[in-house]
């Protein structure tokens, strides 16, 4: 097993055992920050996988931006922990019962077809730097670069409408 | 991988260390005798040990008597807090500040028998993009650091560090964006080699002069994102007490304060890097001095090394003692004049300048 | 550093099935959010891993796609949470069931 391997097994357990932690811990504060210890897991995979670019995103979009949005709101509700509550069993069986679908699913796939491109070679020059993605963001993926901004520009409006103070209505 | 390469990278992560925290020292020793001396007072000369030294070399004893103060004071927890987030705060203060420094460069490459040591820890070719990525993991640190106190000074310096943070982190990184353009790549290193030569032969193509605006924005939003005076309202000392590290005392204190002079020390590394040169010395190449004229001064090749690591150590160092300058000069800013600041004339000059130096790379060709 | 391309999808299968699990269990509306981003950046994985063994970059500008839609949604649904707890100061989803108010 190359170092490669090993070091991405490592990775693996951990980012099991903090997705977990998301869920599963009472304290969304707590949650918020097994979440964070995620995404910064996963953006060394994506380093492991020689996408490096899409790793620096990672982190400063999910992990450096997104995720503090999180905690503004947890502490701005002061939100405190979730007590376990009954008629919970049902739900977890039901959510058990799902993630076991999921994950037979995919293991049958995989272990019938095997990967869908087999082993990856050496990857191309260039592959997973800057300049890569961004030739082929601006070229080939141009119409969803622009449909995207604008997108954001319809968030930002829609999120400042929402979380506004109300107004009282003045009487005329 | 063999067993001399992670010696040599080891090697280079503790240099880089070193440097930062060494350069943390001299800057509070700069700090406390610089801001007595604007103030038209002494300083701090008190520390003595058991009055055996009896003169004081300029506040050095005060140094040495501050770090081991709080290293020994006693750590208290208050009552309400979070004991895991209240602990934790302080290391996510320091590590993204400190792991920064890994893809600056400090000098060009040193040659020692076989070996070609690129002097920086990291070579990334996305070197910018990961100086970003972890600037803006430093906004936890305060975010919790505040949250997790269980108090209301705390909890306001917090929400306001936040909140400065990730607005002038924008700023920062579309500033960059222009630099970056100028230069066509991400890799620090390849920015620094770029700054090399010489227009007209005798002016140093640094960065400053592709991108004034560019730096002048860079430079304020770096600033404020380490929470520096004049943007210093998450721990304004005559407001919030401490602000968002009220509750600390101790070795917690001296990592946020740490954080705060080694992000100093970041943003006027990078600063360096794309706006001055990094680790040039006008007129020093490879081989030695290439003046003006045709005189050619040869020099063996640790004495270039060393002076390209000296140059970038002055640089950094002169621009963290313009940080602390402008410290103690200007008033603090009001919350809602930050904020203005950073969205409504930090934010659409960087986008301008971004603009008028793309319109300009391809006017140029 | 070669890393088998059944491995990562397998991550990415259990990281969804844990994020499915969390959206169905838990009652605070946020950890259901955060349950959901957590589907999301699984999805990311698997399109990073795909690309790589395709040589081709195309699955790394979707991650990107991805994640800006991620973060667009997140500012959205943030702001309707707050805007929704001023009125009725729970964030529980069984308690956030009557369409009134």
């Amino acid at each position: 097993m190359g170092m490669g391997a090993a070091l991405f097994l490592v990775l693996a357990v951990l980012t099991v055992v903090s997705a977990l932690g998301v869920v599963l811990h009472p304290n969304p504060v707590k949650s918020a920050l097994a979440l964070i210890v995620t995404l910064f897991l996963l953006a060394v995979v994506f380093v492991l996988l020689e996408a490096h670019m899409i790793a620096a995103l990672q982190i400063i979009v999910y992990a450096g931006a997104i995720m503090v949005l999180f905690l503004f709101v947890i502490m701005l509700l002061n939100l405190q922990s979730e007590d376990p509550e009954r008629g919970r069993r049902r739900f977890v069986l039901r959510g058990l019962a799902w993630a076991g679908g999921v994950l037979l699913a995919v293991e049958l796939a995989l272990l019938t077809r095997g990967a869908p491109v087999g082993r990856p070679g050496a990857a191309p020059e260039g592959y997973g730097t800057a300049q890569s993605v961004a030739q082929s963001l601006f070229t080939d993926f141009l119409l969803p670069f622009e449909l995207t901004s604008i997108l954001l520009l319809v968030a930002v409006v829609g999120a400042v409408v929402l979380a506004q103070k109300q107004r009282r209505p003045t009487i005329s | 991988m063999g067993l001399i390469e992670v010696g040599i990278a080891a090697a280079k992560a503790f240099a880089v260390l070193m440097l930062v925290l060494h350069m943390s020292a001299i800057l509070l020793w700069v700090e406390r005798k610089g801001s007595a001396l604007i103030q038209d007072r002494i300083g701090a000369n008190r520390a003595n040990i058991f009055g055996v030294m009896p003169f004081n070399f300029g506040l050095l004893n005060t140094l040495i008597a501050d770090p081991l103060k709080l290293i020994t004071k006693e750590d208290v927890v208050p009552a309400g807090a979070d004991k895991l987030l209240h602990f934790l705060a302080p290391f996510l203060a320091v590590f993204p500040v400190m792991v920064t420094f890994a893809a600056v460069p400090f000098g060009d490459q040193l040659v020692i028998g076989d070996y070609t040591i690129n002097l920086q820890v990291a070579d990334l070719d996305i070197g910018i993009l990961y100086v970003l990525a972890m600037s803006s993991l430093a906004v936890y640190g305060v975010v919790l650091a505040g949250w997790a106190s269980n108090s209301r000074w705390a909890l306001l310096g917090g929400i306001r560090g936040a909140a400065q943070m990730i607005s002038y982190e924008i700023a920062m990184g579309l500033a960059l964006i222009g630099a970056v353009m100028t230069f066509g790549t991400l890799d620090m290193q390849a920015i620094a080699r770029a700054q090399g030569h010489h227009f007209y032969g005798v002016i140093p193509a640094w960065g400053i002069i592709y991108q004034p605006l560019g730096f002048l924005i860079f430079l304020i939003a770096g600033i404020a994102e380490s929470k520096r005076v004049p943007f210093d309202l998450p721990e304004g000392e005559s407001e919030l007490i401490s602000g968002y590290f009220t509750e600390y005392s101790g070795m917690k204190q001296a990592a946020f304060m740490l954080s705060d002079f080694a992000e100093s020390v970041v943003v006027a590394g990078l600063a360096t890097t794309l706006f001055f040169g990094a680790w040039q010395v006008p007129f020093l190449f490879r081989d030695g001095f290439h003046f003006p004229g045709g005189v050619i001064v040869a020099l063996p090749h640790l004495a270039v090394v060393a002076m390209q690591i000296a140059s970038f150590t002055i640089k950094v160092f002169l621009l963290c003692v313009f940080q602390i300058l402008v410290r103690w000069t200007l008033p603090r800013y009001r919350y809602d004049q930050v904020m203005d600041l950073g969205w409504k004339y930090l934010l659409p000059l960087a986008l301008a300048n971004m603009l008028v130096t793309g319109i300009v790379i391809v006017m140029l060709g | 550093m070669i890393v088998p391309t059944e491995w990562v999808l397998m991550l990415s299968a259990v990281l969804f099935a844990i994020g499915v699990v969390g959206v169905l269990v838990r009652r605070n509306v946020i950890v259901i959010f955060m349950a959901i981003e957590l589907m999301l950046n699984a999805v990311n994985l698997s399109f990073v891993a795909l690309a790589r063994s395709r040589g081709a970059v195309d699955g790394q500008v979707v991650v990107f796609f991805v994640m800006t839609v991620a973060a667009a949604e997140a500012a959205v649904g943030l702001a309707i949470i707050i805007a929704s707890f001023r009125n009725r100061t729970t964030v529980n989803a069984d308690e956030l069931a009557l369409l009134r108010g």
